[in-house]
């Protein structure tokens, strides 16, 4: 119990961290936030690991399988989709 | 991966694993900060991929980790497909990319989830380990199927209509609260496998239930709120664990899509229940005139609307998604060009919700290389508009229908719109004079400064580009 409200500290306290990031971002940028933004919360891919190498039952294992290769597609795919729209932005000088 | 380290390290691995995590998170935060301006966005979302790299390679270190064959296998088929999709993509296919990717995130937890109560015996998981458990489950399967099904309508595989049981709302409700409640029993009683996997079935139901009435044009809302979950899904995944990494990671990402939601919703002028429980008009009859034969439009041309834009100050571009379904960002920007050419001032005037998804159509507009400097937000070019000689709308509608201020009983009524009836001429680009996304009839083309310019907006805009060029 002690851990789940230290926990839930953390928690509440990186949510008030991401209100204030983002509450400053202008529009023009929103898609490829919400697309970076997406892409971090591939982030379980990291529980996906633990959970795949760190089993002994085969079951566990396959069902950690499918969560790693749904996990990379979401963060590889994400960042690199979202890189490729990011690099189309260009100031007027660049032009 | 540990056994590999000297003896030495392996006693402090567990530390410096967690302070490594510390670092990754670190690279998040200054990485989705540095996403908030256009000038350092690339750079940001390469520092959070970045930390992401280290959080996957420490954590490869972990002295749980023994086996790495499925860890292998599982990271190269998925990044495969991560790198195909990514590089495939249409931009204008953005909103449907985002909502698949998320709904493989949120899926990926709801996985992980099942896998702790698939490796441990259930029984030895304290209670507040469950709770995390079950919610993690529920959140990350409404994620799943929910984005799935964002995706088919986006896509036109599904009816982008409303598509509703009646009492669909009550129904969502108590499935939800019967969802709750499974979890509750899940906690009680974890060894009984009927109640796990009614809690998964449910969840991945109430996903579809809950999507499957929203419309095609409510979708952004949906997905950004989507987006929202996954994050929420992963830090829930955290939870379970016990890492940090996945709840704090998990948790920026659920604010950001929430911030993301509410603004999304502000644009439309609508709260977020009202998205989730009622559509558009919902019951209510749309604005009944259907008896307007006595209103007419002025019909205009190429070489017309040449002459008005070549000899404007100030000619102010309206662009909406009919102008990314036609094609036609890169002729559009070669009119932009040989206008300025002309010594023409020109400004593009974003609606937050142009485009399929908030900043859609600034991504589009970049892809055809308009600098971002030209594009200016709602609330930045309507004091513009005054003293702007010509605007050209492309392929937008309802965000410059004057309904939305002067007619109380139109659904989109409160909806904040561009002033383009301020500006000296409007001139819009349609195909024909049938009703926007939002069916709503626009009473800006019987006005008297507003011009119709009938055709594709791709085919208009390359006669319009001719025009110019024979002006000289």
């Amino acid at each position: 119990m002690e851990e789940l409200i230290f926990n839930l500290f953390i928690f509440v306290l990186a949510s008030f961290v991401g209100f204030e990031l983002i509450t400053k971002v202008p529009p023009t940028l929103h898609t490829p936030l919400m697309s970076g933004a997406n892409a971090i919360s591939g982030i379980t891919l990291i529980g996906a690991l633990i959970i795949t190498g760190g089993s002994d039952s085969a079951y566990a294992q396959w069902i950690g399988f499918a969560a790693i290769i749904f996990a990379t597609i979401n963060v590889v795919g994400g960042f690199m989709v979202t890189d490729r729209m990011l690099e189309m932005f260009k100031k007027k000088e660049d032009n | 991966m540990s056994q590999f380290l000297p003896e030495a390290l392996q006693s402090v691995l567990p530390n410096v694993i967690q302070l490594l995590y510390l670092l990754a998170t670190g690279f998040f935060i200054v990485g989705i900060k540095r996403l908030g301006s256009p000038a350092t966005a690339r750079s940001g979302n390469q520092l959070a991929s970045f930390g992401m790299l280290i959080g996957v390679v420490v954590t490869l270190f972990d002295r749980e980790i023994l086996s790495f064959e499925l860890i292998i296998a599982g990271v190269v088929i998925g990044a495969l497909i991560g790198i195909i999709a990514a590089k495939k993509v249409q931009m204008t296919a953005m909103p449907e990319m985002v909502a698949i990717f998320n709904g493989f995130g949120g899926g990926a937890s709801a996985l992980v989830a099942w896998g702790e109560f698939a490796r441990v015996d259930p029984t030895t998981i304290a209670p507040d380990g469950l709770v995390t458990t079950g919610l993690s489950i529920v959140i990350g399967s409404i994620t799943f199927t929910g984005s799935f099904i964002a995706f088919g309508k986006l896509k036109g595989f599904i009816n982008g209509g409303r598509i509703a049981l009646p009492g669909q709302n009550i129904i969502n409700l108590v499935l939800t609260a019967l969802a709750l409640g499974l979890v509750g029993w899940f906690t009680v009683d974890p060894a009984y496998q009927t109640v796990f996997w009614s809690l998964f079935g449910l969840s991945l139901l109430i996903g579809v239930l809950t999507v499957l009435p929203i419309g095609g044009a409510d979708m952004p809302v949906v997905i950004s709120l989507l987006n929202s979950y996954s994050g929420i899904a992963a830090s829930m995944a955290g939870f379970v664990l016990g890492n940090n990494l996945l709840i704090i990671s998990g948790a920026l990402v659920g604010a950001a899509g929430l911030i993301l939601t509410n603004v999304m919703c502000k644009a439309m002028n609508r709260t977020l229940l009202n998205v989730l429980f009622g559509a558009f008009g919902g019951g209510e009859e749309g604005p009944g005139d259907t008896g307007d034969s006595d209103k007419t439009v002025q019909k205009t041309y190429a070489d017309d609307v040449a002459i008005q834009c070549s000899y404007a100050n100030k000619v102010v571009i309206v662009p909406g998604y009919g102008l990314a379904v036609a094609q036609a960002q890169h002729v559009l920007k070669e009119v932009a060009n040989l206008l300025e050419e002309k010594g023409v001032e020109v400004a593009y005037g974003i609606h937050p919700v142009a485009g399929r998804m908030p900043g859609h159509m600034n991504v589009l507009l970049a892809e055809a290389d308009v600098p971002y400097d030209q594009l200016y937000d709602m609330e930045e070019i309507n004091p513009q508009l005054k003293s702007t000689d010509v605007v050209l709308i492309i392929g937008a509608n309802d965000v410059v229908n004057p309904a939305a201020k002067t007619s109380p009983g139109s659904p989109i009524y409160g909806m904040p719109i561009l002033n383009v009836d301020e500006a000296k001429r409007t001139i819009v680009f349609k195909r024909s004079l049938n009703p926007g996304y939002a069916g709503i009839d626009n009473d800006l083309f019987y006005s008297d400064t507003n011009q119709m310019f009938f055709g594709d907006a791709k085919k208009s805009l390359q006669e319009l580009s001719k025009a110019i060029k024979d002006l000289d």
